[in-house]
């Protein structure tokens, strides 16, 4: 009764155009928030963290990224693992070159030196499409990585080859390093989070996003009615690759505090980022957390149920991983190409007319 | 400006001024078709300018070369007085030329709404940090071009799918919602391939009025194909006539319905 948008009228356009237009999703909007700001950090303990909350917020970040250049604008790419280690590997050498500045700015200056990187690997998509820009971008994977293995001076010559964060505090809290209390790490990240939604959702609604769209949707009618087609696919590279190193380089810095490039960043995380923005919904920002959450939970409940409660041993319970995933990206490709985010606005379609369908 | 002393008013009353394009010794080849051929003619402001000719006739080849979709090969393309230097099609549009689509090319993917927005490029400057902050310059650009999309709305009376994607609408909607993405361009030439082509006789009347109230409530100069010489007759002011890619006519739709080269090529063949 109470999902309805009759006798809430829009007054004006901006009311119009706002991320919620129906009362009810801007509220449960508003309780997720402060659930998450309020109450989570209270309740969290070392375990939920690292194993739910933490690759939760990041992978989210990374598939708004992933999202916006292959959903919004439809250029595919995978070579999100490389980015993500470009940013990973940009924010620890800010980290140690410059250790007075604070971390928040070292993630963002991380982001925006991925966001660079993204715009050069993005040079190809001007003149291919398709199969053959990704393969292009596969290429930009396996070089990035090669990249930050061969060249020492990336991780600071470290006889492993490895980089680790070094302890960094936000207002005196420790957020890197051993120090760290779950709720700050959860925190921290929390707040890019939200804030990279809230920039994918205004740029999505505005111009830049339609032009990214109509890009996708079709690119030469697109460049006839105006669109600049080299700056439309290029902003696209930028602001997806953004993300994705904001992304990478919480995942470093953050979650797993050192790590080693082949390991963290290789083609699997290409594909499985890939994956939540295709189970979440292409062209969703909701559909990216849907993705993430639906990606990051799956093995930690299989893992519970198989191996915990029914004693499975852990490789089997980790095949069968696959093939659920396997599985369900078929199924979703197939039937449902819009993802999560498709279903959950049908079922709101159907709610908001129920129980009169007609 | 090219010819601007002598503009004229037409029998209903309508101001037509000079030249504002012409198009001089055009000549456009794919490999060995030559699709275009040693054309001229010119388009003055405010007049609705007919394309006809048989299939295969050069006619959205001709409109192409007005969008810098193609680049011919010879010929100049003059636009409000000046020599057009070859262009890519967006910097076209920038310059205030909106054109609607033979096989209809909206954004399937996105809302009808959306679809009309997308021809407020001209109009919307917003930087992209100014967008991703929304409040402020965004938001405000948004809305007011909002309320002039919203007029194109309501003029082509499209207001109750504006929500709708785009791929949900049937064949005759979607023509119209492609006229509206141009027309929110506010073109100072709006150029239309086959705007009336599938649709039923109550279609064409509407599209044939909106074509016309275009024309008459904004001044907007038009230049459209179209095969059925019916519509053509009763719309344009001046006919250009192409056959196998060379103009075999050019005047009023009483001359050019009296020229036995055009009654040879087309007026006899094409019947439908
Ligand atoms: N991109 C292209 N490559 C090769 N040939 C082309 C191309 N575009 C058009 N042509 C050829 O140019 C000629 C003119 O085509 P055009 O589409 O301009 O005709 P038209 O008058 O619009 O016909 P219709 O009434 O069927 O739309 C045709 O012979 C066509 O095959
Ligand atoms: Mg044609």
């Amino acid at each position: 009764m109470f999902y309805r948008e009759a006798g809430d009228f829009k007054t004006s356009y901006a009311e119009d155009n706002q991320t919620f237009p129906i009362k009810f999703d801007r509220y449960r909007y508003y309780v997720v928030l402060v659930l998450a700001f309020a109450v989570v950090p209270f309740i969290i303990n070392d375990y939920w963290v690292n194993a739910v909350f933490l690759p939760f917020l990041i992978y989210s970040i990374a598939a708004i990224g992933l999202n916006i250049l292959v959903g919004y604008c439809g250029q595919v790419s995978l070579g999100s693992g490389g980015f993500m280690a470009v940013g990973a590997y940009a924010c620890y050498k800010l980290m140690t070159s410059f250790p007075d500045v604070n971390i928040a700015i070292h993630v963002m200056l991380a982001g925006a030196i991925t966001a660079a990187v993204g715009v050069l690997f993005g040079l190809p998509s001007l003149r291919i499409k398709g199969f053959y820009l990704a393969v292009a971008t596969l290429a930009a994977q396996f070089f990035l990585v090669w990249l930050f293995n061969r060249v020492p001076w990336f991780y600071n010559y470290s006889a492993s080859g490895q980089i680790s964060a070094p302890e960094r505090t936000v207002f005196g809290i420790p957020v890197t390093g051993a120090e760290t209390a779950p709720w700050a790490a959860y925190l921290f990240c929390l707040v890019f989070a939200v804030a990279s939604a809230l920039i994918a959702r205004n740029l999505t609604r505005g111009m830049i996003g339609r032009k990214w769209m109509a890009i996708r949707d079709m690119d030469i009618a697109a460049e006839i009615i105006g669109v600049n087609p080299l700056k439309a696919k290029l902003s696209a590279f930028a602001v997806s690759s953004f993300f994705i190193g904001i992304a990478g380089a919480l995942f470093f810095a953050i979650y797993l505090g050192a790590i080693e490039v082949g390991e963290a960043f290789g083609i699997n995380k290409s594909f499985l980022l890939l994956f939540m923005v295709i189970i979440g919904g292409l062209g969703s920002i909701f559909g990216s957390f849907a993705g993430a959450a639906f990606l990051v939970l799956l093995p930690v409940l299989l893992k519970n149920l198989l191996v915990v409660g029914l004693e499975w041993p852990t490789d089997l319970a980790t095949h069968l991983e696959f093939i659920i995933v396997g599985g369900l990206i078929i199924l979703f490709l197939v039937a449902e190409p819009h993802g999560l985010a498709q279903l959950w606005r049908v079922a709101k379609e159907k709610l908001r007319l129920w129980p009169f369908p007609h | 400006m090219l010819d601007t002393a002598e503009g004229y008013v037409t029998e209903d009353g309508r101001k037509i001024g000079g030249v504002v394009m012409e198009m001089k010794n055009i000549t456009l080849r794919f490999g060995g078709v030559v699709a275009i051929q040693d054309i001229s003619f010119d388009i003055r402001q405010g007049e609705i300018r007919a394309i006809i000719g048989p299939n295969g006739a050069g006619k959205s080849s001709m409109l192409n070369v007005i969008s810098g979709f193609y680049n011919p090969q010879e010929g100049e393309v003059w636009y409000q007085g000046a020599k057009r230097p070859a262009m890519k099609p967006y910097e076209v549009a920038q310059q205030g030329i909106a054109r609607t689509f033979q096989n209809i090319a909206l954004f399937e993917g996105m809302s009808v709404l959306d679809n009309v927005m997308t021809g407020r490029i001209r109009q919307m400057s917003a930087g992209m940090v100014a967008q991703a902050i929304w409040k402020g310059k965004a938001e405000r650009e948004e809305i007011k071009n909002r309320e002039a999309v919203e007029k194109v709305i309501d003029f082509l009376e499209i207001q109750s799918i504006r929500k709708t994607p785009v791929g949900r609408l049937p064949y005759g909607l979607k023509k119209r919602v492609e006229l509206a993405r141009a027309l929110a361009a506010e073109p100072s030439i709006l150029l239309l391939d086959e705007p009336m082509a599938g649709m039923n006789v109550e279609e064409k009347e509407d599209m044939s009025r909106f074509i016309l109230d275009v024309n008459d409530e904004f001044g907007t100069t038009i230049a459209l194909i179209e095969h059925d010489m019916g519509v053509v007759m009763d719309l344009s002011d001046r006919v250009v006539v192409m056959d196998y890619g060379k103009k075999i006519g050019d005047g009023s739709p009483d001359e050019v319905r009296g020229n036995q080269a055009v009654i040879d090529a087309y007026l006899g063949v094409a019947h439908d």
